[in-house]
């Protein structure tokens, strides 16, 4: 069984945000990003990754438009899109919700049922 | 202490939850099979009720849920018993009405009991590689499963 409710309808532009956060180098380009604004050389220091291979990185995540360019010409810097990570996270929040809320609500029937089990048992 | 729920990711392809309840098996297997008991629990929340339940508690019988948001918006899922072994084991394909994801997916529901208490496990296995590449299986893994931590600084760092 899965969720229900607030999913989000455009299931499009979730499918590339959740295959964009799908590699770890790309969570940790975005967590980077998340401090501040970083060129494409800063990025790529604590990688142990070519430019290149960093630059394919930000065009995954630039397509997924969780980053952006920042004005300045000469570094273009990248910088973080907070919109579609927050769509994206709230998908995720729904699931656990929608779950996490399912249970509480079984947790308080199940008392009720122990209660009424107990009763009929010292019936019988 | 809280009794929380625990999201994995066992396989590529399966998403597995844990939780803990204070009861006895038979207890939680019949607020889990009894259409009545399941109305009061299952996806009631944020003003969703469980509008439609109807379970036909069988291999090969089917089951039918169908939700409401507060806004009258509807949502159903329906499936087939493959396999119940009473009190223990209930598989069962899933499949919702208007699927966000290619596919179906077949759901495992175990439980067990020790000392007065039932350990609820369920696993869903998505069946084939285009479900798995598809949106559920990707936010489950990297976000449910180990890269949550990682979004989570991601997001508080942004104030989220």
């Amino acid at each position: 069984m899965q969720l229900s409710g607030d999913i989000p309808t455009s299931s499009a532009s979730l499918d590339a945000t959740f295959a964009a956060l799908a590699d770890p180098t790309r969570r940790a380009i975005l967590a980077r990003l998340a401090s501040g604004e970083a060129s494409v050389n800063e990025l790529a220091e604590p990688f142990e990754m070519s430019q290149p291979a960093i630059s394919k990185h930000l065009k995954v995540l630039e397509r997924a438009g969780l980053i952006s360019r920042g004005r300045d010409a000469q570094r273009r810097p990248r910088k973080l899109e907070a919109q579609p990570l927050a769509e994206a996270t709230a998908w995720l929040e729904n699931y656990r919700k929608f779950w996490e809320g399912s249970f509480q609500r079984l947790d308080v029937l199940l008392d009720e049922l122990k209660t009424s089990d107990r009763k009929n048992r010292t019936k019988r | 202490m809280a009794n929380t729920l625990k999201v994995t990711t066992p396989t590529d392809r399966e998403i597995a939850m844990t939780r803990v309840f204070d009861a006895p098996r038979h207890l939680v297997v019949e607020a889990y099979t009894n259409p009545e008991l399941l109305k009061r629990w299952l996806g009631v929340h944020n003003g969703w009720i469980l509008a439609v339940c109807e379970i036909d508690f069988r291999v090969g019988g089917t089951y039918r849920y169908v939700w409401r948001g507060p806004n009258g918006e509807e949502m159903g899922m329906r499936g087939v018993y493959r396999e119940i072994v009473p009190n223990e084991r209930i598989v069962a394909t899933e499949r919702f009405d208007e699927s966000w994801y290619e596919g179906g997916a077949v759901g495992t529901v175990t439980f067990e009991e020790e000392d007065g208490r039932t350990t609820l496990t369920m696993r869903v296995l998505y069946d084939s590689k285009e479900v798995r590449d598809s949106v559920l299986q990707t936010p489950m893994e990297q976000g449910v499963g180990a890269g949550f931590d990682q979004l989570d600084k991601v997001l508080a760092s942004m104030g989220a």
